[in-house]
C-alpha cells in the first residue's frame, strides 16, 4: 500500500521482507536478505527518514526476533516515542520493550517522554506509557516516575487503573522503599467491582506485603473481611459469560484472592479464623473436572496448608491431594507431588499414607513427574521404611532411563548413607548401586564407602569377596572398579583364603592369580581412567607382598607400565619397581594394610566443619614457635587422592593435609606442612608417609602391627636411608629433615642422598605472611660452610579464586643483613592454591648469633587487570639464623 | 510472576518473545535454545511442566506452535496453563481462527494483545471482551491516523504534479 501511495520510496514493505526471509532456503541466504534490509534501514536512519521510521522499526523487531543484532535501531524507538501521533508512539513503545532492557543506558533518555505520556490527555497513550514502564523500568526510572503512577491509580478509566496497579508492582519490586506510598491507594482498589482492577489490585497488595511488614499489618487489619466477602461473591456468582472459564467465574481472580488470603492468614490466628468458612466452601464446592477448577483447588490447598492450623480444613486439603495424586492427568499428578512436599512439614503421617502411589510416580515415563516424586520419596524416608524403599529404588535403577540415573543414583547414595541401620546393609546397597550405575556415583561417595569398609574389620573378607563377584559381573562401572581394586589391594589375602566367612555368603574359590587378574585387567583396559589405573598399580604393589607366589608376575606387569605414556603411571611403576627390586626387605612394611580411616575426620572434611580458616594470630597464640597453626585434626591419610599432588589441602592451615602415601611427588607446600608438623611430632608424619603406623588419633585403636610405632619407624629409616652417615637415628627422626630425606629416597632414583640436607642444624618452616588472599611460607637451609648465610625458599600460595598475574615479591632488610633475591619460578600465581610460585632468597647475617633476622616485604600483583599491593613485616624467623 | 513468554514453532523457530525479567541478549539466546531443546522433545501425553534452572516452564502446544511461559517455582502451574489458553483464545478471536502465519506476518499485533493481557509478569485482565475492545479501539486510532496521513499525502502529491 505504502509503496503505491509513494512511488519514490525505496525499500520493501514489512510483509514483503518477511516473505523474502521466509523464502530463504539456507541460513546463508537468510543472512544475506537480513544484511540488505539492515543496510537499507541504517541508511534511512542516517538520512533521518521520518515517513518510514515506524515501518523500519517494525522490520527491525522482526529481525531482532530472528536473533540478529539491532542495537542501531534503539534511538529510533526514542524518536518514535517522542513524536506526537498515536501510531508512532504505539510502535515506538513496542520497539522499546523488545529491543531494550532495563540495563541499557539509553533507557534513561526515555524517562522524560514517559513522564509526558503519563500525563497525556489521550488515555490510550497513557496506557502505552504505563505498559512500557511496567515491563522494563529501571530503579532510577521507578523513583522518578512513581508519583505519576501513584496518581494514575485513581484515574477515571478502570483500564488505566489496572495498568497503573501492575506498574506499581514493578516499581516496588525495583525500589521497595517506595512501598508505603502505595499502601493506601492499593487498599482502595480492593473495593472495586471491575475484575481487571480487582485482580491487579489484589496482586499489588500481595506484593506490597512481601516488601513491607507495615503493609501486611495494615491489610490484615483493614482488608481481610473485604477480601473474604469478595471471594464469597465471586465463588457464588451466577454464570457470567464474560469471565467464565469452564463453568467457573474468573479463576484468575479466585486464585489471586486465595493467594492474598494466604499471605494474610500466615502467622495470624484471627485472620486465619475469619477465612476458614470460605476456604472450606471453595475446597468442597469447586468443580474438579476442568483445569480451571483444579487450579483453584490447588491454590486453595496451599492456602489451607499455610494458614494457622485448622484440623478439619487440613483433612479436606490432604484428601484433595489424594484425589489429585490418583488423577489420570499428568499435570494434576505433578502439582499433587509438588504440594505433598510442602504438606510433609504439616502432616508427615498423612503423606506417608500415599507412599506407594508416590513410589509409582518415581517410575513414571514423564521426567518432570519422576523428578518431583524422587524428591518427595527422599523426604519421606526414615529409619523405619528405609529398607523397603531403598530396595524399590535400586530395583528401579536397573530399568531407568540413562538421563535419570544420575539423579536417582545420587539420591539413593544419600539415603543409604544417611539412614543405614547397619554397616553390612550399607555396603550391600552401595555395591548394588555401584554395579548398576557405578559411572554415575560421585567420587566422594566412593571415598565414604571406603572409609566405612575400612572401619568394619569384621566385614573386610565379606566385602572384598562381594566386590570380586561384582567386578566379574560388571567391570564396566568405573567407580565399582576403583573400590574393588582398592579393597583387593588391601584385603586380597582375605579374598583368597575365605577369611571371615559370613553365614549369608556362598564360598568362592579365588586363586591368588585371579586376584592379580583384576588389577591387571583394570590397568590394561583402555576405558579405565588415570586414577583407576594408578589405584590398580598400588593394589599390585600391595599384592606383591601379600602373594609372594605372584610376585614375579606383578613385577612383569609393573615393568610393562614403565613405558606408559602417562607420566603419573610411568613414575609410579618405576618407583614401585625399584621398591620390589632394591628394597625387598622393607617392602612388607611399606605395603602394610592402610590404617583405619578416621570416620569423624572424613565426615568433618566432607561437611567442611573442620576449621579451615584459622587466622595466623590465633595460631601464634598457641604454643607453636613458628606461627604455624597447631593441627586440629588428625592428619588424614588418603590413598585415593591422587590429584592432591599439586596442592595438598592448600587452604587449610589446620593440618588436615592429605598424604598421598606413595604418590611421592610431594610439592613444597605439602613438604612444608609435613615439616612443621614434624617439628612437633616427627614420628607421625613419617609414619603417614610410609603408611606404617596409624595416625595419632587412633594410634591405640587397631591395626595389629607387629612393630610398635617407634620400632618400625626406626626400621624404615635405617633401611631406606642406608646411604646416609650413621647419625643417631632417633635424633634424625625427630628432626624435620629426616622426613624430607626419606621422601627423596623413596623415589628410588637418586643413588646418592642429597648432601646438604645432612649438614648443619635444621629449622622449622614458618608462615611468613598470610592475608585473606595470599600465603607465603619460608623454608630455611644453611650453607654448610658459612653459618652466616641462610638460604630461604619462599613459597607463595594464592588463597583467592582469582589468578594473580605480574606477581612481584620484594623484600628489604636492616643494615646488618645482606639480601640476595633469585628470580621467581613464575610471575603468575594460579587461583585457589592450585599451584605455587617459589623464589629463593639468600640472606647473610653479619651479626650471626647476636641478632636474628627481620624483613619487610611487599608483594605486588594484578587481579583482572587491577593492581594490588600487600605489605608486611616478618618477625617470626627462627632464632640463630 | 511470569519471567518470560515464548512462542516457538515445532521447527524451533521463534515467533514471539517477551521478557519481564532482565536477560541479556546472550542469555536470551541461551534460554531459548535450552528450553526449545527440552520442550520440543517431550512426548504428547506428558505433563506440561518443565523444571528448568530453578524456575518452572509451563508450555502448551496449539497446532504447530508451542506457547510457553516461565514462572517462579511456587507459582500456580495450572493457572499459568489457563493464562496461556486465555491468550490463545483472545488471539483466536482477534485473527479469526488464528494460525501460525497470522502470528508471523502480524507479530506486532500479537505483542499488542499480550501487552493488554500481561504487564510486569502479572495478568491484568480476565475478560476477553475487554481486551478485544481495547485492541480494536487502538487499532481504529491507528487507522484514523493513516487515513488522515494518506489524504494529506494525496493532496501533496496532487499539488506537486
Amino acid at each position: 500500500m505504502d509503496s503505491i501511495i509513494n512511488p519514490f520510496s525505496s525499500g520493501t514493505r514489512l510483509r514483503d521482507m518477511i516473505r523474502a526471509i521466509r523464502a530463504c532456503k539456507t541460513a546463508a541466504e537468510e543472512r544475506a536478505v537480513v544484511r540488505k534490509e539492515c543496510a537499507a534501514i541504517r541508511a534511512a536512519i542516517n538520512e533521518n527518514d521520518q515517513e518510514y521510521r515506524h515501518r523500519n522499526l517494525a522490520k527491525l523487531m522482526f529481525i531482532h526476533m530472528l536473533g540478529y543484532p539491532t542495537h542501531f535501531g534503539q534511538m529510533e524507538c526514542l524518536k518514535l516515542i517522542a513524536s506526537a501521533g498515536f501510531p508512532e508512539k504505539r510502535i515506538g513503545y513496542l520497539g522499546l520493550m523488545l529491543l531494550l532492557d532495563e540495563r541499557q543506558e539509553v533507557l534513561m533518555l526515555v524517562t522524560n517522554s514517559l513522564k509526558q505520556d503519563l500525563n497525556h490527555t489521550n488515555q490510550y497513550i497513557v496506557g502505552l506509557a504505563l505498559c512500557a514502564l511496567g515491563n522494563i523500568c529501571s530503579a532510577e526510572m521507578a523513583r522518578d516516575l512513581a508519583p505519576e503512577v501513584e496518581r494514575l491509580l485513581q484515574f477515571r478509566d478502570p483500564n488505566i487503573r489496572k495498568k497503573a496497579a501492575l506498574c506499581s508492582i514493578r516499581i516496588i519490586r525495583k525500589v521497595p522503599d517506595l512501598a508505603e506510598n502505595f499502601i493506601n491507594p492499593a487498599a482502595a482498589l480492593l473495593k472495586e467491582k471491575h475484575h481487571g482492577v480487582l485482580i491487579t489490585g489484589v496482586q499489588l497488595c500481595t506484593d506490597l506485603c512481601k516488601v513491607s511488614s507495615e503493609a501486611l499489618e495494615y491489610f490484615r487489619k483493614k482488608c481481610t473481611e473485604v477480601l473474604v466477602k469478595t471471594l464469597k461473591d465471586v465463588a457464588n456468582s451466577p454464570y457470567a459469560p464474560e469471565y467464565d472459564v469452564g463453568g467457573i467465574t474468573d479463576p484468575f481472580l479466585h486464585i489471586r484472592l486465595l493467594r492474598f488470603l494466604r499471605v494474610l492468614g500466615q502467622g495470624d490466628a484471627d485472620a486465619s479464623d475469619s477465612m476458614n468458612d470460605i476456604l472450606a466452601q471453595v475446597a468442597t464446592k469447586t468443580e474438579s473436572n476442568k483445569n480451571a477448577g483444579n487450579a483453584i483447588l490447588y491454590e486453595c490447598v496451599e492456602t489451607i496448608m499455610s494458614i494457622e492450623d485448622n484440623g478439619g480444613l487440613r483433612v479436606l486439603a490432604i484428601n484433595i491431594l489424594g484425589r489429585f495424586l490418583s488423577n489420570r492427568d499428568n499435570n494434576i499428578r505433578y502439582v499433587a507431588l509438588n504440594m505433598l512436599m510442602k504438606a510433609i512439614s504439616v502432616d508427615a503421617q498423612a503423606v506417608q499414607r500415599h507412599r506407594a502411589t508416590i513410589l509409582e510416580c518415581v517410575k513414571d515415563s514423564d521426567a518432570s513427574i519422576r523428578k518431583r516424586a524422587l524428591e518427595l520419596v527422599y523426604l519421606l524416608i526414615n529409619e523405619s521404611n528405609v529398607k523397603p524403599l531403598t530396595k524399590e529404588l535400586i530395583d528401579y535403577l536397573e530399568v531407568s532411563d540413562q538421563d535419570f540415573k544420575g539423579d536417582l543414583t545420587a539420591k539413593i547414595c544419600s539415603i543409604v548413607e544417611k539412614f543405614s541401620p547397619e554397616k553390612i546393609w550399607y555396603i550391600d546397597q552401595m555395591l548394588k548401586v555401584l554395579s548398576e550405575a557405578g559411572n554415575f556415583v560421585k567420587d566422594e561417595v566412593c571415598h565414604a564407602l571406603i572409609v566405612v569398609i575400612s572401619n568394619a574389620p569384621e566385614l573386610h573378607g565379606y566385602t572384598v569377596r562381594a566386590l570380586y563377584r561384582a567386578f566379574q559381573a560388571s567391570s564396566e562401572q568405573e567407580s565399582l572398579v576403583r573400590v574393588a581394586v582398592w579393597c583387593i589391594g588391601e584385603y586380597g589375602d582375605m579374598l583368597v583364603k575365605n577369611v571371615g566367612m559370613l553365614d549369608v555368603e556362598d564360598p568362592i574359590t579365588v586363586t591368588e592369580s585371579d586376584a592379580v587378574d583384576v588389577a591387571e585387567i583394570t590397568i590394561k583396559r583402555h576405558t579405565s581412567d588415570l586414577t583407576t589405573k594408578a589405584m590398580a598399580l598400588i593394589a599390585l604393589l600391595k599384592l606383591s607382598s601379600r602373594f609372594p607366589s605372584c610376585s614375579e608376575r606383578i613385577r612383569d606387569i609393573l615393568v610393562q607400565q614403565k613405558g606408559s605414556l602417562v607420566l603419573e603411571l610411568q613414575q609410579r611403576s618405576i618407583e614401585f619397581n625399584s621398591i620390589l627390586e632394591k628394597h625387598r626387605n622393607i617392602r612388607s612394611a611399606l605395603v602394610e594394610r592402610m590404617p583405619v580411616l578416621d570416620e569423624a575426620t572424613f565426615s568433618g572434611r566432607r561437611a567442611g566443619s573442620v576449621p579451615t580458616t584459622v587466622s595466623p594470630s590465633t595460631g601464634a597464640s598457641l604454643k607453636v614457635p613458628n606461627g604455624v597453626v597447631k593441627p586440629t585434626a588428625a592428619p588424614l591419610v588418603d590413598l585415593l587422592d591422587l590429584t592432591s599432588d599439586d596442592a595438598p589441602a592448600p587452604s587449610s592451615s589446620s593440618g588436615d593435609f592429605l598424604h598421598d602415601i606413595l604418590g611421592v611427588d610431594l610439592s613444597p607446600a605439602s613438604g612444608h606442612s609435613g615439616t612443621s608438623q614434624a617439628a612437633k611430632n616427627g614420628t607421625d608424619v613419617l609414619m603417614d608417609i610410609l603408611s606404617l603406623g596409624t595416625p595419632p588419633a587412633q594410634s591405640s585403636s587397631s591395626t595389629p602391627d607387629i612393630f610398635s610405632p617407634s620400632q618400625n619407624q626406626k626400621t624404615a629409616v635405617v633401611s631406606l636411608d642406608g646411604l646416609s652417615t650413621p647419625s643417631p637415628v632417633s635424633a634424625r627422626a625427630a628432626s624435620p629433615q629426616a622426613t624430607s630425606s626419606i621422601i627423596d629416597l623413596l623415589d628410588g632414583l637418586g643413588p646418592s642422598p642429597p648432601a646438604p640436607e645432612n649438614n648443619g642444624p635444621a629449622y622449622p618452616s614458618v608462615i611468613a605472611f598470610e592475608s585473606s588472599s595470599l600465603r607465603i611460607t619460608f623454608d630455611f637451609s644453611k650453607s654448610p660452610g658459612n653459618p652466616q648465610i641462610t638460604v630461604i625458599k619462599a613459597t607463595f600460595t594464592n588463597l583467592s579464586s582469582n589468578v594473580y598475574v605480574d606477581f612481584v615479591f620484594q623484600a628489604a632488610v636492616p643494615k646488618f643483613l645482606q639480601l640476595h633475591l633469585d628470580p621467581a619460578s613464575s610471575n603468575t600465581l594460579p587461583a585457589s592454591g592450585s599451584g605455587t610460585v617459589t623464589q629463593t632468597l639468600r640472606v647473610t647475617n653479619s651479626q650471626h648469633g647476636k641478632k636474628s633476622l627481620v624483613m619487610r616485604i611487599r608483594i605486588a600483583y594484578k587481579i583482572n587487570g587491577k593492581d594490588v599491593l600487600e605489605e608486611g613485616q616478618i618477625n617470626n624467623f627462627p632464632r640463630d639464623l | 510472576m511470569i519471567h518470560f513468554v515464548l512462542l516457538i514453532s515445532r521447527q524451533g523457530k521463534v515467533r514471539l518473545t517477551k521478557w519481564y525479567s532482565p536477560y541479556s541478549q546472550k542469555e536470551r539466546t541461551k534460554v531459548i535454545r535450552e528450553i526449545s531443546g527440552l520442550m520440543l522433545h517431550r512426548g504428547p501425553k506428558l505433563c506440561n511442566f518443565l523444571e528448568w534452572g530453578g524456575l518452572k516452564v509451563v508450555y502448551k502446544r496449539y497446532a504447530s506452535l508451542y506457547f510457553c511461559m516461565c514462572i517462579d517455582p511456587d507459582d500456580n502451574e495450572l493457572e499459568t496453563l489457563e493464562v496461556i489458553h486465555h491468550f490463545v483464545e483472545i488471539l483466536d478471536r482477534y485473527f479469526g481462527s488464528v494460525c501460525e502465519l497470522d502470528l508471523i506476518f502480524n507479530f506486532h499485533k500479537a505483542y499488542y494483545i499480550l501487552d493488554e493481557l500481561v504487564i510486569a509478569g502479572e495478568i491484568q485482565e480476565s475478560s476477553k471482551k475487554t481486551v478485544a475492545q481495547l485492541i480494536s479501539a487502538q487499532d481504529s486510532l491507528v487507522e484514523a491516523a493513516k487515513e488522515e496521513a494518506s489524504s494529506i499525502s494525496n493532496i501533496i502529491a496532487q499539488a506537486t504534479k
